[in-house]
């Protein structure tokens, strides 16, 4: 047995948690308030990540998406707290020579969908109405909890969007888009019942700082890819899969994030400078009017990360002492089980019957309509070109 | 020939122009009109003028040192309701406590609506007993002390009810004694006692500012305010039990007979405040995720974000019993100076606590691994329900000097700690509530194109009356009508603002509506707008002509 240890210093883990001492001295209360003003206010952190594009030629978006997801979930946010939407048909995709994977380097070095992903809307569910459900809160009584966005009004949230874009739209699932003036109006609603305390969005498509133009809730940040006109361009094409499997901005803004763990002090104004024009050909924009705190002070895992500020309980109540029932619930456990019949389970698919089965006798069914329509074609082109004076030689 | 020829032209041109008429006619005044009627939206009619009213409600809260007016939303209106809380307070007068002449005078400010009697025979029999505790024994009657009311007793200067130097004293249940003055000029030293005691059980400013410290700009960076858990309808409470190692701690909790025989009169206690459902399990191999070492301690901890039971849409607290492992033991926490946290536990707002629990050592010596470890579940339940009590936001109140606080009841709560708790809530709800009815009339009037169902403005109204309903009830100083109502409100606007329909997808930007409708309209419009022209312009050179001529 070691000597009396200490919980002291930080490793690797899961999230990072500040411990508050109360009580100090004057000069650390002056020093606490300072550091608190600087400090977010939230308690809580989400995630939504949306990939807003489907079939197998987008399989970078979904590539960006999952390693923002992984990204996310390794600084620390459960995946109780991320709102994961993807189409999610890239790894069991006919045309995936890898099944089962979605590959975000080339020469198939990381695979980002793993066995633990959890999707929350796929295929299908993407859609723009889920997506304003879900930011606004009004999803129907029946959605499971999974697939809601709780936050409360001490939540950061980080919301990101991948997939093709125009100026001022986000086309979604190729078959309807999202304006910027209903994203707009979406986080204003959000700002009205307090479901957010900070928001950062982040955008990676072409034309995508034309999304975050429209914007007037307070407390929301905002990256994108590309100005107004520009494209965001693919990364990394990879022979073997026959597509391209990132997008240079989400590739570098996830390059930039390996170096952060839970504990670093990186702030919001380093990931402004990451993926500059010489690297990206777009130039990435960002919109900080609207956020209160000055970027230099917004830490990177204010959102990304999942921080909990934590007190010590110095206080306890007093209870009186019962009189412990102890013995009598060990007794329980040793009761020996009485036996059961064996179990086994019904027979669901009877082979042997199917396989000597002989053929059912077919019935029959008068000629459909293709049928009926091509005689009576035929046999009205052959009355006009030969007359009708000769029905009665056939009837 | 050519006159009749002449004249059917004539006939004709005026039949068309008859014809055009007529066919603008239906088109403007029949089509028009049906065409809005049947393209609007279904929205049924809402109370906006009374939720901007609600909007306009101002909290006085008047501090004895200053006064600091807190509007809920942004326009102060000058003629506005005022939402008062009145809390009620009966001082009872005992013989010798204070001159008779005086015993109405005493001055009070208005939050408590004061009444004076003089004390019964029984009860000044009970006050001349030896000790506070068996006086509160004979005088206490739970069923006619209302929620939210406090009855004060004054006891003469040298009654030896209370030790020598002590001037007041606050009971479990809603009563306060005080110590009399028989001067003359002492009014106002007892009446600032009395204030002092009241304010102690009831409400102070800072309860109140901290109820509103979402709705108001400022003061959000103090994490008293953060602490407390939101107002809501129910809450889950789940207890986990970690053991990383069972390999060598065969741990065993009587969880269950802990709930029943703690837990569950603490949370009866406090069941005005919400439903409680409680549940429980045991993790193995779960690691909290930290590394010890012997250096003394930084500021900063990596915790594991634990999954908790995700089947329950209302807001979750877990309290966590880690046992640590064989290696690591026995683990403590230090705080900031270096000393050892005598509870070794720690709590984080709005999600729970966690307690670490060092296995006695003297275990090992006696068995082989893995040793069988009974928690201590009096110890452990201290803990938790003093976290639980913190993360609700009940706090020790500020006791006036000289007050002797008495000790804490069977289950951990006293009632008027459940009073001050329900205060607040009920300030917090209508808060909230005013918050959701504004912005939805904000957003349902800004997006004309959004339905409006019945049932949702069933739902606003309801809210609105609960709403005004509460107000009144907190104005009177009926504490659970007013929480009832405070909830009933708060439960009816979010039901109306999160209903499903209240989606506004059919943003129909300008150019998109003309876009639909042109290729419809313009192919009709312009014959019927170019004929009515051409014979406006014709009637007009008509009138003109016989000026000429004459």
């Amino acid at each position: 047995m070691a000597a009396p240890c200490w919980l002291a210093l930080p490793v690797a883990a899961l999230a990072a948690v500040m411990l508050w001492s109360p009580g100090g001295s004057a000069a650390g209360h002056i020093e606490d308030q300072a550091e608190q003003f600087f400090r977010s206010g939230h308690t809580n952190n989400w995630a939504v990540l949306v990939c807003t594009s489907r079939f197998w030629f987008n399989y970078r978006h979904v590539a960006n998406t999952l390693s923002v997801y992984r990204s996310v979930k390794r600084l620390g946010i459960p995946d109780s707290h991320i709102v994961l939407m993807l189409a999610d048909d890239m790894a069991c995709n006919a045309r995936n020579p890898k099944p089962a994977t979605v590959f975000s380097h080339k020469n198939m070095e990381l695979n980002v969908y793993g066995d633990d992903v959890e999707v929350d809307y796929r295929s299908y569910e993407v859609t723009v109405e889920n997506f304003l459900r879900v930011l606004t809160g009004r999803v129907p009584p029946s959605t499971p909890r999974s697939k809601r966005l709780l936050s409360d009004d001490r939540s950061n949230i980080l919301i990101y969007m991948t997939g093709h874009g125009g100026n001022g739209f986000l086309k979604f699932q190729d078959s309807e888009e999202i304006t910027n003036i209903e994203l707009a109006d979406a986080f204003e609603q959000m700002w009205q019942k307090r479901r957010y305390n900070e928001l950062l969005f982040i955008i990676d498509t072409c034309q995508g700082a034309s999304m975050y133009e429209r914007f007037y809730s307070p407390n929301i940040m905002a990256l994108a890819s590309s100005q107004v006109g520009e494209d965001s361009l693919s990364h990394q094409p990879d022979p073997a899969i026959g597509v391209h499997l990132m997008d240079r901005y989400t590739f570098y803004v996830l390059e930039f994030l390996e170096e952060i763990n839970p504990a670093s002090q990186t702030n919001m104004k380093d990931l402004f400078q990451v993926c500059p024009k010489s690297l990206c050909v777009s130039t990435p924009g960002h919109r900080t009017d609207l956020f209160q705190r000055d970027p230099k002070h917004v830490l990177i895992t204010d959102f990304f990360g999942s921080v909990r500020k934590v007190e010590i309980t110095t206080e306890t109540i007093s209870l009186q002492q019962a009189s412990p029932v102890v013995e009598s619930s060990n007794e329980e456990h040793e009761m020996v089980e009485e036996p059961i019949d064996p179990l086994k389970y019904a027979e669901q698919l009877p082979v042997a019957q199917i396989i000597h089965q002989k053929p059912k006798p077919k019935d029959w069914h008068p000629p459909g309509g293709f049928i009926l329509g091509l005689w009576s074609l035929i046999v009205m082109v052959f009355f006009k070109t030969y007359g009708i004076k000769h029905m009665k030689f056939i009837f | 020939m050519a006159a009749a020829g002449a004249s059917a032209t004539d006939l004709e041109l005026v039949r068309g122009k008859r014809a055009a008429l007529f066919f603008a006619a239906v088109a403007i005044l029949l089509g028009l009109p049906l065409w809005w009627k049947t393209t609007e939206t279904y929205r049924a009619p809402l109370p906006y003028s009374q939720i901007s009213r609600l909007n306009a409600l101002q909290v006085r809260l008047e501090g004895a040192a200053h006064r600091k007016v807190h509007t809920l939303l942004k326009a102060p209106m000058p003629s506005s309701a005022q939402l008062r809380l009145t809390v009620p307070v009966t001082v009872v007068f005992t013989r010798d406590s204070v001159p008779l002449d005086d015993q109405l005078k005493l001055p009070f400010t208005c939050r408590f609506q004061k009444a004076y009697r003089r004390a019964l025979d029984h009860e000044e029999e009970a006050l001349s007993l030896g000790n506070v505790h068996e006086a509160e024994a004979v005088l206490f009657e739970p069923e006619k002390q209302a929620e939210g009311s406090l009855t004060v007793y004054m006891i003469s200067e040298h009654s030896s009810l209370l030790p020598q130097d002590v001037m007041s004293y606050i009971g479990p249940e809603r009563t306060a004694v005080v110590r009399g003055i028989m001067h003359r000029e002492a009014l106002n030293i007892i009446g600032r006692r009395i204030i002092q005691i009241a304010q102690a059980m009831s409400l102070t400013e800072d309860v109140l500012a901290a109820a509103l410290a979402d709705h108001l700009p400022e003061d959000k960076w103090s994490s008293d305010k953060r602490r407390p858990l939101k107002s809501s309808l129910g809450y889950e409470i789940t207890f986990s039990l970690l053991n990383p190692d069972p390999k060598s701690h065969d741990v065993h909790w009587d969880i269950e007979g802990a709930v029943q025989r703690y837990v569950q009169p603490f949370l009866n206690a406090l069941s005005a405040a919400g439903n409680f459902s409680v549940d429980s399990q045991i993790l193995y191999y779960a690691m909290l995720g930290v590394n010890p070492r012997f250096d003394p301690a930084s500021s900063s901890y990596y915790l594991a974000m634990h999954r908790s039971s995700a089947a329950s849409l209302y807001p979750v607290l877990n309290f966590l019993l880690y046992v640590p492992e064989l290696a690591h033991s026995p683990l403590y926490i230090q705080d900031k100076d270096g000393a050892p946290v005598a509870t070794n536990a720690f709590h984080s707002p709005r999600w729970g606590g966690i307690m670490i629990y060092n296995v006695d050592p003297k275990i090992y010596n006696a068995s082989d691994l893995p040793v069988k470890v009974e928690v201590d579940m009096v110890q452990v339940m201290e803990v938790f329900l003093a976290q639980l009590k913190l993360l609700f936001g009940i706090t020790q109140p500020q006791v006036p000097p000289k007050c002797l606080l008495s000790g804490p009841k069977s289950e951990g709560l006293m009632t008027w700690e459940l009073d001050r708790l329900l205060w607040a809530r009920s300030v917090e709800n209508l808060a909230t509530a005013t918050t959701t009815l504004t912005s939805l009339a904000q957003l349902l009037g800004k997006i004309s194109n959004i339905v409006i169902k019945d049932d949702v403005a069933s739902e606003v109204y309801r809210a609105v009356a609960a709403v005004q309903k509460a107000a009144e009830e907190l104005a009177l100083g009926h504490l659970s009508s007013a929480f009832v109502a405070s909830q009933e409100a708060v439960t009816s606007s979010e039901r109306a603002f999160f209903d499903p329909s209240l989606l506004h997808l059919l943003y129909f930007p300008d150019d998109q509506k003309f876009a639909i409708y042109i290729p419809l309209f313009l192919p009709m419009a312009v014959p019927i707008l170019l004929s009515l022209v051409k014979i406006f312009l014709e009637t007009h050179k008509s009138w003109k002509k016989p000026e000429k001529v004459d």
